[in-house]
């Protein structure tokens, strides 16, 4: 039995997790089915609840190969206690994800001869990806090795290693099948050096039930550096790695403070065959994204107030997923300072508001680009933002019913016009392409029975009416 | 030729004064962030920030000169004392705009918060202490530095800094450097700023080596805007800086490497600023032990720009009447 690559690492202030990342080419056939949902092939998805000092970090794992060959291994800063480590529902953090997932928006526009008005109608979610963890076994310690703790948490064997050099720790882990890459060393003995110890784990086979789906691993603890250690995701990883991390707050937004963070561009119309490749366009469009900025930034996808969401993708999580995720202050002090929301059309308020707000972060990234763990600070900004794009169904009938229909016709035309051009700027194809392939779906100037493509009448044109 | 002559007066007049070059420096900054960054400066905050400063400035200012004239009156001089009487123009005299201008850029800057009301209060809080606390003529703390200190220390997670948000653009770096250099080349504090980014990359640099990281990591730490808004903009502020040069490369090595601690051990974002104003105390105890020439900002000879505080009661100091 083989440990895969470590893949993906995580780091707590108190902790550090590597999340291992298994190598492409053993791993892909697993993601490949789900089309709308896993997008990004070995991602992570980190839940980060911070409040204060207090921390607690989720880390999920789509891994779906054989459970043996399943291993973490995360820097702590401390040696958490029994109760501070647990197993969650994976359920929840594919709910936060789907609740914080870009989104499609679709209107379709009415008869223009009626009243206009557009309606929103639908929304779809585009779920991030999977992720991946690594493998491992143990041994004994005559490497300079210590094993400061051991637990039994769910399904998972959990050990708290210190070690006072690195080659000692990586040979330990080697020979007890945790896979370390070669290379590892410098990034071990860093985290070494700065006094960290090793949180492994590896799935017990015995108290596993068996399913091929693992639970995520929580841990809770406090420490004033708010960080996600990575380095060692990015040690003999093949290509760039693909990490989510969801942060809730009380206060606000989190963003990292060693790396830029930029809006994903949002709030923009599209074609209408987006709808059935969102997937495609999602992937593409952060690809082209993560380019312009040399790919070396941090994408806010989503910013929001937990208590309601608009459009959404999914329902906010209740209070009871909240907690579980590690949400530690809504039993905590008064709660009547809590006002509920409003009622508008297209929010879903959840029964009772609560007092927290999700950032959602996208980084995409490997050695190079990101040598140094990503550090983050919550900030007090709770300007809401929201990954949108916008599908507007056109109305069909006959344009030479009124003659608002007629103007409407050649402003459809130029509509597509501007749609296509904001598809290729988002995703960098090619807009010839994009053009094609709306004609071919009926939406150009030829199939609304607008002549040529008019070129835009001067202002003075349309001014007097001659 | 004609040209020539225009741009050679424009340059000259803008070099008549080492903060016109810092205000056109930082604008440019200030128009970058803005412009590159979804969380960069906005000009609702440079304008509050501006209304603090200004405000504080002009009390500042009215303050002195009402001292200045109580005292010329008590010493018997009203021969000088008469030109408060000119009214507004003598209450005003000596109004520093330039200074509170620079100090409102740095502040939109650097300082990030969830309300206009926390950039008022940190222009008016920055300039308020460079008229209250001094020490022999010289203000202690930088004004913004102290404004944001004294800003992120009381709203919390209300108002922080951005040390990240200015991605690494190398055309920002060339600006930054370019302009930065001409500022200081005049106000003669490029000693300072070297000073500073040489230190604090001996003490990443250092860290890596100590830690076996890859030397990318120092590199990656030194690519940083804010770090550049301060080496450049902050810390060589000559009113609140030692005198003589060796006392100067002192304090940037010290404020080095109380940031690099504050930031390894504390993990506090932003740690330069609070090393600055941590240090502040330094300055005077270097300039009684190193002493120097006085830096004015402009090269006009015995007009003395920035008003000085009298020293209270401790030890008056003798004022030249003339009848």
């Amino acid at each position: 039995m083989n440990l895969k690559h470590l893949a993906g690492a995580c780091a707590l202030g108190l902790t550090s997790f590597a999340l291992s990342a298994p190598v492409a080419s053993a791993f892909c056939g697993f993601y490949v089915a789900k089309a709308d949902t896993d997008l990004f092939n070995d991602a992570s998805k980190v839940v980060l609840v911070r409040d204060d000092e207090r921390t607690v970090i989720t880390m999920a794992s789509d891994y779906r190969g054989d459970v043996n060959e399943f291993a973490m291994v995360i820097p702590v800063v401390d040696i958490p206690e029994r109760e501070q480590i647990n197993v969650a529902n994976p359920a929840l953090v594919d709910h936060l994800d789907e609740y914080t997932a870009p989104r499609l928006v679709e209107y379709y526009d009415e008869n223009p001869c009626d009243a206009r008005m557009w309606n929103a109608i639908t929304v779809t979610g585009s779920r991030s990806a999977p992720m991946a963890m690594e493998v491992a076994e143990m041994a004994p310690e005559d490497l300079g090795v210590t094993i400061e703790a051991e637990y039994e948490v769910g399904e998972y064997d959990i050990l708290i290693l210190s070690a006072e050099e690195s080659d000692g720790l990586i040979t330990w882990l080697n020979q007890n099948e945790y896979r370390i890459p070669d290379g590892a060393e410098e990034v071990v003995g860093a985290y070494l050096k700065r006094g960290m110890k090793f949180f492994v784990a590896k799935v017990n086979l015995e108290r596993h039930d068996g399913s091929s789906m693992l639970r995520p691993i929580q841990v809770a603890y406090e420490d004033e550096d708010f960080m996600l250690p990575i380095r060692l995701g990015t040690v003999n990883a093949e290509g760039k790695q693909e990490l989510f991390v969801f942060a809730i707050t009380r206060q606000g937004r989190v963003e990292t403070t060693n790396y830029k963070t930029v809006k994903l561009p949002s709030n923009m119309d599209v074609p209408i065959f987006v709808k059935d490749e969102f997937g495609e366009f999602y992937k593409a469009m952060f690809e082209h994204q993560t380019e312009k900025e040399n790919g070396k930034a941090v994408f806010m996808e989503y910013a929001w107030d937990m208590s309601w969401c608009d459009p959404c993708a999914a329902n906010p999580l209740s209070r009871s997923e909240l907690r579980e995720l590690g949400v530690m202050w809504l039993d905590e002090g008064p709660q009547d300072d809590i006002q509920p929301m409003p009622r508008r059309p297209g929010i879903q308020p959840i029964p009772q508001p609560v007092d927290a707000f999700v950032t959602r972060l996208h980084v995409r990234y490997d050695g190079q680009t990101f040598p140094e763990d990503l550090n983050f600070q919550v900030t007090g900004d709770r300007e809401n933002y929201q990954g949108r794009y916008v599908l507007r169904h056109p109305w069909r009938g006959d344009y030479g019913q009124c003659e608002e229909a007629g103007l409407y016709a050649e402003n459809l035309v130029s509509r597509w016009d501007e749609e296509a051009k904001s598809l290729a700027k988002l995703t960098g194809w090619e807009l010839d392409e994009i053009k094609q392939k709306m004609a071919d779906g009926g939406f150009s100037a030829s199939a609304v029975g607008v002549s040529a493509p008019k070129p835009k009448r001067k202002w003075w044109q349309r001014l007097w009416g001659n | 030729m004609g040209v020539r002559t225009h741009s050679y007066r424009l340059f000259k007049a803008i070099n008549q004064d080492a903060r016109h070059w810092q205000i056109l420096a930082l604008s440019g900054l200030f128009l970058i962030s803005l412009t590159t960054s979804d969380f960069g400066a906005r000009p609702k905050a440079l304008l509050a920030a501006i209304l603090g400063a200004m405000f504080a400035q002009a009390a500042g200012t009215v303050w002195l000169n009402a001292r200045k004239a109580r005292r010329q009156a008590k010493s018997g001089s009203h021969w000088r004392a008469s030109s408060l009487q000119a009214g507004f123009v003598g209450w005003f005299a000596d109004f520093q705009w330039k200074s509170a201008l620079i100090t409102s850029l740095s502040l939109s800057i650097l300082l990030r918060a969830n309300s206009a009301w926390f950039w008022l209060a940190a222009g008016f809080i920055a300039i308020s202490a460079k008229f209250l606390i001094r020490y022999r003529g010289k203000h202690l703390f930088n004004p913004a530095c102290i404004g944001i200190v004294v800003i992120s220390l009381l709203a919390g997670n209300a108002a922080w800094v951005s040390p990240g948000q200015w991605g690494q653009a190398p055309l920002f770096i060339a600006f930054a450097i370019g302009f930065a250099a001409l500022v200081l080349s005049s106000a003669k504090r490029l000693d300072i700023a070297l000073g500073y980014l040489v230190g604090f990359a001996a003490m990443l640099f250092g860290r890596a080596l100590y830690l076996g990281d890859p030397m990318a990591i120092p590199i990656h730490q030194l690519q940083s805007g804010a770090l550049l808004v301060f080496a450049f903009f902050m810390i060589t502020d000559p009113r609140s800086t030692p005198d003589s040069r060796i006392a100067r490369l002192v304090f940037a090595f010290a404020v080095a490497a109380f940031a690099a601690w504050l930031g390894w051990e504390y993990h506090i974002r932003g740690a330069m600023l609070y090393a600055l104003a941590g240090l502040a105390l330094l300055t005077p105890l270097l300039d009684h032990l190193l002493p120097a020439k006085r830096f004015e900002w402009t090269s006009t000879k015995g007009k003395s720009h920035e008003p000085e505080t009298p020293r209270g009661g401790v030890r008056p100091r003798p004022y030249i009447i003339r009848a």
